[in-house]
Order: structure tokens, then C-alpha cells, then sequence
């Protein structure tokens, strides 16, 4: 190789690129995904991802059920979204191409396994073969290039003693070297990461190191590509950025707010996808002094993170929509308790088991009203993979500083999803106040459980304090004593206390601000949780093609931001885009009395910017 | 972790210390004023002070049990004060946690967090109020109720054959399992304070009267007449022995428990069956001394005492040998450290 010809072959420079990894389930699809991911958050692209996978661990080989993907948009500015549509789309094998070719922007690029477009796989994919799209003229409008990926790897590993599984299972490291090449990217990243991950295997660490450099090579030899790309790191506020998922950041949050507050924190739990994560996360970290505790059901989960609360823990728990719908009983307890707790929902489609690995955000109401009895607890949700940590850590502040079961809503997409994160510092945090109830002196009057202070708060005192010994539960409670009380009257007192305490919450958290636009804009985008980013890059969008719309992006549900009512008040038009049936809608019509329109999307898959310009412009029309 | 405040000058406690200013609502005669007298009893002489003290029950007559202890309590929700108390000592393991329960709030609806509590062997002691009925709820049968029990939920006599407690507990590997009966303070309160001492899960099956729904469920073990006839007292090392006149014995004969009479010159008392709490093949022989119909042994005695106990770590124990052994590797936490994750960059 001469420097000339290296030369030669940088670089088309892009400002953004969105490419989309296709295969079976067992190709290894998201591990390459987030290993590209890793690598372009290093190079300092802006990104946002989006895997995609099927429920079943290993759905049938070849079929279109069995189809994995994982989406990556990046580029030298701003990033919001994993892309609508891909520039380009690796396809393993026939399924994959004939699932997302859709998804494909016209002359788009295509790199195809020509392996797995055999007449197994067309019968697989139900394809007929005599209409192989290889060779039909369907790819005629992409920039199409075939590559026997399983044959070139095979070939590298033929002197390796591993089995033929395990040999093809390197495939996928062709694959990203390929990609790596073409986008003038360094190895570095990914071979650290085999180093660790394959560090007692070493026939496995040397095959797929081959494959991965192979794949480079065979992407410079073969001239594939004459050109190289390079998408110029991003412009990004100045400081220190990571990579971050979403449900990882959910869990640092978790662990900040109990370092800031001094307090140990407790997570019960049962796995449920998508939020397993976080109970993996967490135990990662048991030297923090985190206590991880895999019940038995969903409903010991939150009954033990109850236990631990009432123990003065800072006590979490974290499902989906079915777990959720299990834990109901045990939040009426924490409401009438009055202790803190975090409940977070990653939410998926429903109902019922519904598509488990796909993104709705359908629990809203399931969160604001699932329970019986009148009882209200502060909702907040995440708006990206990052907002993770800080709506994590406010819903724990707001737990502990107003004694009440939270929720924190994400949703799978973003809960999987990844992007670069100005993480802070321990010292930059909010403080949380932490206030417990200490001994009793002989001479002080009696502790008085549901005593409240100016922002109707009552004392915590925990096990082990002298004098303050007193008892709980989900009885109605005097409102004072706490003592049971079947007092018509004092019942009334004390579903309005509930309600009080949780709509003063307001005052504590910040107003509601535009993302962007003015309050003189025609229109307002109202969004809330993970459709921000679609949001946002279609605001921007419509705005640099002269239609001047707002957004702003609720994250604090209930109670809403002081100013949220007045806010509102200067838009004739305000469309509310859910991935759900009109939920947030249905509360925002409720109490300002505003004719908000809804645009609902419930298949599972997340907002494209596109589709939110159309019902603008539908709107303005 | 928190910081609790603590009175240095502990004054000697009594009973009374122990009991709280509501009133009690449960029936007159109800077997759960015999317990709960018990309970206060016992408590000063554990020597643990009152504000270390926490009792968790769940919902039921015997439920309510905790709004008359005056120590930390709560009344959780129906079957999950084994899942609350796995928590709080999971937290707290220096607590002493007590859980209180009836036979429907532990084996119908929390059946479940029921026997996962006692696999996991948690240092907690579960007091099971078994009436054999739903009292609360007035009445109906519950999962201890005997098969063709007649209730307002089953008119014609119900159709499930019923749990057999422990049994059950011995089957998910409890750690120390007894029974005791309202109606005998003495052996109660004594084993209470065994099941204390019991580090791990301590399961008490006690026998309770509710003389409204299910009056009696217990006379045989209760009515002077009969009772020692019908009951064997288990004490460990000691053979054993039951009877009005304290003449009749157990052998075990293969797996097979015979009762043989004192006065038959061929029986000797070394013959006898001896109680050894550690032995876990004869404890399995022994929570079966239960169903009177079965065919290896005619009208046996129901035991009562402490059927097994064994060592084992706790879950707790586990739990904080873990924290620190990942102290030791990873190092004192530094969250600076851990926001920043292995790969950053600067803009
Ligand atoms: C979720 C739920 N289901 C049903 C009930 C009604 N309920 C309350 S107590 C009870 C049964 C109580 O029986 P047991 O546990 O034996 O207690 P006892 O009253 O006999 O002491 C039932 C069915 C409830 N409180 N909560
Ligand atoms: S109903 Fe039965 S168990 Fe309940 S308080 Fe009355 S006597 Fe006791
Ligand atoms: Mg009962």
C-alpha cells in the first residue's frame, strides 16, 4: 500500500450518515452495532441508535421473524435521532434485505452477504427463488455490493482449530472491519474490547482479530469502494463525553442520587425485558454498597424495595408494563405509607405480553391512574438514552425530599438506545435533602408520624431510632397520629393531603421551557419522554424549510410545571405526538381545558421525524 | 447508611413496654390475645431494645397484630409481609424482624414469597396464626382447612386437599421449623425464644382458635380431657413419650413411626424414638405426623416443639460478605470514577 494511493482514496466528506445492520438473530448484529457505536462516539461524531430485535432468543434461523437490527445515525452536528431512513443497510442474508429495504433511501448503498441469499434462505424468507433480488432488477435504483462474507471468513480461519460454528460466528467481525475501512476508522476500539471480552479464549480472541483485520484489508484491496468517507467529529458544548445506554444511565442515576443523598441503595426486582438491564447494571456495582435482591416476582420486588424503604434505604424498583401492572397493589401501600420510593417503568408494547421488544409509550395512564383508590404519585419521564441519569436521579430527589413513591418512565428505544453523554461530576450535582427523624427525648412530645411541614411532608424516623417506634400501613390513617382511623371526615382530609402534597411537588422542580421556537410560533409540538428526538429534528427541519413551529418536551408529568397552563395558552394549534393512543393528550385536555390534537403511532417502533413534519404542515395546511 | 440515633440509657423493659395505646379489635376469646400476650412476654427477655424491634405482618385478623406491638411495625398488604421483611433485613440486617401471618395470608395468596423466604434463610422469625379458616373475610376455607370442610364458600364440604405447613416449609429447606398452640403459654413463649436465637429463617406454626368461623379446629390438642392423648411435646434428646398417664411411646421402625404402650413389659424407653432436632429424615417423618388416615400409623399424636433446626448462612450474611469482598476488588466507590466509564473524550 503507498501513502499515494491512501491518499487517493480519502475522503468523501458527509455531514451525517445513518446505517443500518441486518441479519439473523445469531449474526451478531447488535454486538457489531454497539462496537460501531463505541468507536464513532470515540471519533467524536454526534450519534443515536436504535437496536432492533426479535422477542425470541433464537427466533427460527433465516425467517423474517428471526430478522435483528440496529440502527446508527451520526454525523458532525447535532444528532437526535437514529435516522428515518438509512444510507446504508447491511443485509446477511435474504430475510434481512427483504425486511428493511424500505427502510433504504433511494440510491441508497446495500452490502450484501452473497451467502445468505441461497435457496435455503429464500425459502426462509419466503422468497421465490426465481425472483432472487440479486438478480432481478428490484436493487436497480441502489448502489448494490455483494461480498461472500461467510466464504472470506472461512477462508481466513481454515488453519484455526475452532469448530465451523464457531468459525462462521467471526462473520460479523468481516463485516465491521469492512465498515471501519470504508468510514476511515481506527481498529483500536474494537480490538480492545475482544482483548477483554475473549481474554481466556484465546483461539476465539485470534479468530475474530483475523476476520476483523481482514475485513479492513479486504475492503481496501478489493476497491469495493474507491472512496472512503469521513463524517468530521461534531461540533458538541466543551467538556468530557462518554457513550452511554439508556438503561445504563438509568442506573447510574439511581446510584448518584443515593451518593448524594448518603443513603444505601436497594433495587428488588425480576427480570423483564426491557428493563433487566438495570438490575444487570446495578450489580455491577456492589462495591457502591448496592444492594441487588432478583425476587421472586415483580410483587416481591417492590414489596421488598418497601421493606427497605421503610429501613431507611434509598429503595428502587424497575419493570415493564406487565411487571408494572403487578406491583399496583404495592404502590397504593407506598402512597399511604408516604415513603420514598422509585418505580420505573421501560416501557413496551402492550397490552398484556404484547411485543416485549418493542417501544411504546402506552403506560402513561396505567401510571398516573393504575391503582385502586384515589391515589397520586409524581411521574416523570426520560426524554433520550442520557436524560436517563438525570430524570433517574429527580425522581429519587423528589422520592426522598417529598416522602412518596415516584415514577420514572423511559421506554425500550430509548432504554436501548445509545448516545454520547456531557456527563457531570459528583460535585455538580443537585444536593438532595435528606431529613430523618432522630431520638426521642424523655421530655418531647409524642412522634407524630403524619405530622407535615410546609410542604405537607411527613417525618421519616426508621427502625432502630429510641422513641419514635410506630406502625405503618395500608389502613387509613389518622392525620396525625397515623394511628387507623375509619373517620368519614378524616378520610376526606386525607385523600386531599395526598393529592396536595403531590401537586405541591410543582413548586420543587423546574418550569417548563421551549426547546425551541417562540411563544409567537404558529404552532406547538408537545411532547413528552422519547419522542423528543424525532420531535426536534422535525421543529428543525420545518423550520429551516420556513415553518415557524415550537417544541417543548414534558418531562416532569405529574405534577406538570407551574407555568405549563400559561405556556400552552399562546398556541392555537398544540398536536401531541404519542407512541400510544393519545394518552398525555387526554391529560393535558383534562386540566387546561385546550383543544390539543393527538398523533398517535402504535406499532412498535418509534416516530420518524418525517411523519410529525406531514401532521404539521397537514395541520397548517 | 442512615444514621440511627441511639439512648444510651437503656432502662429495663417489661411487658407492658411492649404493649401499644390502640385497642384491640380482635373477637372476644379469640386465640390471637393468647399470642399476642405471649409476644409481649417474651420480648423483654430477648434483650434487644425495643427500638430494634420491628414486626411486619400482612392482612388478616392476625394481621393486625402489629398495631398493638409498641415497637416499629407494619401492616403491609395480603401475603407480602415475607417480601416486605426480606427487604427491611436485607437493609437492616441488624434488626430484629418478626413476621406475623394467617393461613391463607402465607400459603394461599403469599404462598409464593412464602417459601422462597425460607429457602433464601433470612434471620427473620414467622409467626403463621393458622385457624385453619379466613377470618377476616368471615369465614371462608382456607388452604390449611380439611378436605370436605364445610364453609360459606364451600356449602357442600370443600374439594382441595390442604397444605400441611410444615411439610411444606421442611420441602423449601427451612432452617428451623416448630409448632405451638395458643393455648399453651408456657411451650409457646419457649419457643419463641428458640426461634430467635435461630439464626435464619424460623418458621412457627401456631395452632389458632377462632371461635367465631371456626370454633374448636384445635380441641383435641386443647381439651383437658384428651389433649395429652392427642399431642406429643418434642424436646430435644428426650425420647418420645405422650399420653394421659404419660404411657405411651414412639418408635421408628425403619421409616415407620409405631406407638407402643409403656406398659407392655417388652417396651423399654430406650427403645424409643429420641428427638434429635439436627436429624432432618426424622423431622420429614415427623411433619407427618398429620394426616390421621394414612396407613403406616393408627391415631398418632400431633407433635408440637421444635421439629428441625439446622445451620446455615443467612442471606443477609451472604449479601454484606459480597459488598465487601467487591469493596476489596473494585476499590471504595468513587463515582466520579463510575460517571466517567472507561471511554471519554474531550470536545
Ligand atoms: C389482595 C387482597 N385480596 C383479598 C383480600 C381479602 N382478605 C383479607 S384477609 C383474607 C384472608 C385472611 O385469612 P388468614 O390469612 O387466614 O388470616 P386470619 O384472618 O384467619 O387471621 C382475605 C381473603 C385482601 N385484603 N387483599
Ligand atoms: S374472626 Fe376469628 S380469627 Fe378473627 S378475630 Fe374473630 S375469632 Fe379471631
Ligand atoms: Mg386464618
Amino acid at each position: 500500500m503507498t501513502l499515494e494511493k491512501e491518499n487517493t482514496q480519502v475522503k468523501n466528506v458527509l455531514d451525517k450518515v445513518t446505517i443500518l445492520y441486518a441479519g439473523d438473530s445469531g449474526d451478531g448484529i447488535q454486538l457489531i452495532g454497539n462496537q460501531f457505536t463505541n468507536n464513532t462516539a470515540l471519533y467524536g461524531n454526534d450519534l443515536s441508535t436504535f437496536p432492533d430485535f426479535p422477542a425470541e432468543i433464537r427466533a427460527p434461523l433465516g425467517t423474517l421473524a428471526g430478522v435483528s437490527g440496529f440502527q446508527i445515525n451520526f454525523g458532525n452536528s447535532a444528532v437526535f435521532t437514529p435516522g428515518d431512513l438509512c444510507d446504508v443497510l447491511v443485509a446477511m442474508n435474504a430475510a434481512s434485505l427483504k425486511k428493511n429495504l424500505s427502510r433504504l433511501k433511494e440510491r441508497g448503498t446495500i452490502i450484501i452477504n452473497s451467502a445468505g441469499f441461497d435457496k435455503k434462505n429464500f425459502r426462509l424468507a419466503g422468497i421465490d427463488p426465481a425472483d432472487n433480488p440479486l438478480t432481478n432488477s428490484s436493487l436497480d435504483g441502489y448502489k448494490v455490493h455483494q461480498i461472500d462474507i461467510t466464504k472470506l471468513t472461512r477462508e481466513n480461519l481454515k488453519d484455526s482449530s475452532l469448530g465451523s460454528k464457531e468459525r462462521d460466528r467471526c462473520k460479523n467481525m468481516f463485516v465491521l472491519g469492512f465498515i471501519y475501512w470504508i468510514f476511515n476508522r481506527s481498529l483500536d476500539s474494537t480490538i480492545d474490547f475482544l482483548q477483554r471480552k475473549f481474554k481466556s479464549k484465546e483461539e476465539v480472541l485470534e479468530a475474530n482479530l483475523k476476520v476483523l483485520k481482514s475485513g479492513y484489508h479486504y475492503a481496501e484491496t478489493s476497491e469495493t469502494f474507491s472512496n472512503r468517507f469521513e463524517i468530521k467529529p461534531a461540533e458538541m458544548a466543551p467538556g468530557l463525553y462518554r457513550n452511554v445506554i439508556g438503561n445504563q444511565a438509568t442506573s447510574l442515576g439511581l446510584i448518584a442520587a443515593a451518593h448524594c443523598s448518603g443513603m444505601n441503595l436497594f433495587y428488588g426486582g425480576y427480570p423483564i425485558t426491557p428493563a433487566s438491564d438495570i438490575l444487570h447494571e446495578l450489580a455491577k456495582h456492589k462495591n457502591f454498597g448496592i444492594k441487588t435482591f432478583q425476587a421472586e416476582d415483580e410483587i416481591a420486588g417492590i414489596c421488598s424495595a418497601i421493606g427497605a424503604s421503610f429501613g431507611g434505604d434509598l429503595a428502587t424498583t424497575a419493570s415493564s408494563g406487565p411487571g408494572i401492572a403487578l406491583k399496583g397493589e404495592a404502590i397504593g401501600l407506598a402512597v399511604m405509607m408516604e415513603l420514598p420510593l422509585v418505580i420505573i417503568n421501560v416501557q413496551r408494547g402492550g397490552p398484556s405480553t404484547g411485543l416485549p421488544t418493542k417501544t411504546e409509550q402506552s403506560d402513561l395512564l396505567q401510571a398516573m391512574y393504575g391503582r385502586n383508590g384515589e391515589a397520586p404519585l409524581p411521574i416523570v419521564a426520560a426524554q433520550s438514552p442520557s436524560d436517563c441519569f438525570e430524570m433517574a436521579y429527580e425522581a429519587c430527589r423528589i422520592a426522598v425530599e417529598h416522602m412518596t413513591p415516584v415514577f420514572l418512565l423511559t421506554d425500550g428505544y430509548i432504554a436501548n438506545g445509545a448516545e454520547p453523554w456531557k456527563y457531570p461530576t459528583a460535585e455538580e450535582l443537585k444536593p438532595i435533602a435528606l431529613k430523618v427523624r432522630g431520638a426521642r427525648k424523655e421530655d418531647e412530645e409524642a412522634y407524630l408520624p403524619y405530622k407535615r411541614n410546609e410542604d405537607l411532608v411527613r417525618e421519616w424516623a426508621v427502625p432502630g431510632t429510641p422513641g419514635v417506634e410506630h406502625r405503618l400501613g395500608g389502613l387509613e390513617k389518622d392525620k396525625e397520629s397515623g394511628n387507623v382511623s375509619y373517620d368519614p371526615d378524616n378520610h376526606q382530609v386525607m385523600v386531599n393531603l395526598r393529592a396536595a402534597k403531590v401537586n405541591q411537588i410543582a413548586k420543587h422542580i423546574p418550569k417548563q421551557e421551549l426547546d425551541s421556537g417562540t411563544t409567537d410560533s404558529k404552532l406547538l409540538i408537545l411532547g413528552w419522554g422519547s419522542t423528543y428526538g424525532a420531535i426536534k429534528t422535525a421543529a428543525q427541519e420545518l423550520k429551516t424549510e420556513g415553518v415557524d413551529v415550537a417544541h417543548a418536551q414534558i418531562r416532569y408529568i405529574h405534577p406538570f410545571p407551574e407555568n405549563l397552563g400559561e405556556l400552552l395558552s399562546n398556541y392555537d394549534h398544540i398536536i401531541i405526538p404519542e407512541l400510544n393512543d393519545g394518552q398525555l393528550v387526554k391529560l393535558i385536555r383534562d386540566k387546561y381545558l385546550i383543544d390539543a390534537k393527538a398523533l398517535s403511532k402504535v406499532k412498535g417502533q418509534p416516530f420518524h421525524a418525517q411523519e410529525i413534519k406531514n401532521e404539521v404542515l397537514n395541520h397548517l395546511k | 447508611m442512615l444514621e440511627v440515633l441511639k439512648d444510651s440509657n437503656q432502662k429495663k423493659l417489661t411487658a407492658k413496654d411492649f404493649s401499644s395505646d390502640q385497642d384491640i379489635r380482635w373477637c372476644p376469646g379469640c386465640g390471637d390475645y393468647s399470642i399476642l400476650k405471649q409476644v409481649q412476654s417474651v420480648m423483654p427477655e430477648l434483650g434487644i431494645p425495643k427500638e430494634d424491634i420491628v414486626f411486619i405482618s400482612g392482612i388478616g385478623c392476625s394481621s393486625r397484630f402489629p398495631y398493638y406491638m409498641n415497637t416499629y411495625g407494619m401492616h403491609s398488604i395480603h401475603g407480602r409481609a415475607t417480601a416486605v421483611a426480606s427487604g427491611l433485613k436485607a437493609s437492616r440486617p441488624e434488626l430484629s424482624v418478626w413476621i406475623i401471618t394467617g393461613d391463607g395470608d402465607s400459603l394461599a395468596i403469599g404462598g409464593n414469597h412464602f417459601i422462597h423466604l425460607l429457602r433464601r434463610n433470612f434471620n427473620v422469625n414467622i409467626l403463621l396464626f393458622n385457624n385453619q379458616i379466613y377470618g377476616l373475610t368471615k369465614g371462608q376455607y382456607s388452604p390449611t382447612s380439611e378436605l370436605g370442610k364445610k364453609t360459606k364458600s364451600t356449602p357442600v364440604g370443600s374439594l382441595d386437599h390442604p397444605f400441611n405447613p410444615l411439610a411444606l416449609s421442611l420441602g423449601a429447606d427451612a432452617t428451623f421449623i416448630a409448632r405451638s398452640i395458643d393455648r399453651e403459654p408456657k411451650h409457646l413463649k419457649e419457643i419463641l425464644l428458640r426461634a430467635e436465637r435461630h439464626q435464619g429463617t424460623s418458621l412457627v406454626e401456631i395452632y389458632q382458635n377462632c371461635n367465631i368461623f371456626n370454633d374448636g379446629a384445635f380441641s383435641t390438642f386443647t381439651d383437658k380431657t384428651n389433649k395429652k392423648d392427642n399431642s406429643v411435646y418434642l424436646e430435644h434428646g428426650k425420647p418420645l413419650i405422650f399420653g394421659a398417664e404419660q404411657d405411651k411411646g414412639i418408635v421408628l421402625d425403619g421409616f415407620h413411626a409405631k406407638i407402643v404402650s409403656l406398659k407392655d413389659p417388652n417396651v423399654s424407653i430406650d427403645d424409643l424414638w429420641i428427638h434429635d432436632e439436627s436429624d432432618r429424615n426424622k423431622a420429614n417423618i415427623l411433619v407427618r405426623f398429620f394426616e390421621d388416615n394414612s396407613s403406616d400409623i393408627d391415631a398418632r399424636p400431633r407433635p408440637f416443639g421444635i421439629f428441625y433446626q439446622e445451620e446455615r448462612g443467612t442471606y443477609e450474611e451472604g449479601l454484606n460478605q459480597q459488598l465487601a469482598q467487591e469493596v476489596e476488588l473494585k476499590g471504595a466507590p468513587d463515582l466520579n470514577k463510575l460517571l466517567a466509564g472507561a471511554n471519554t473524550w474531550e470536545k
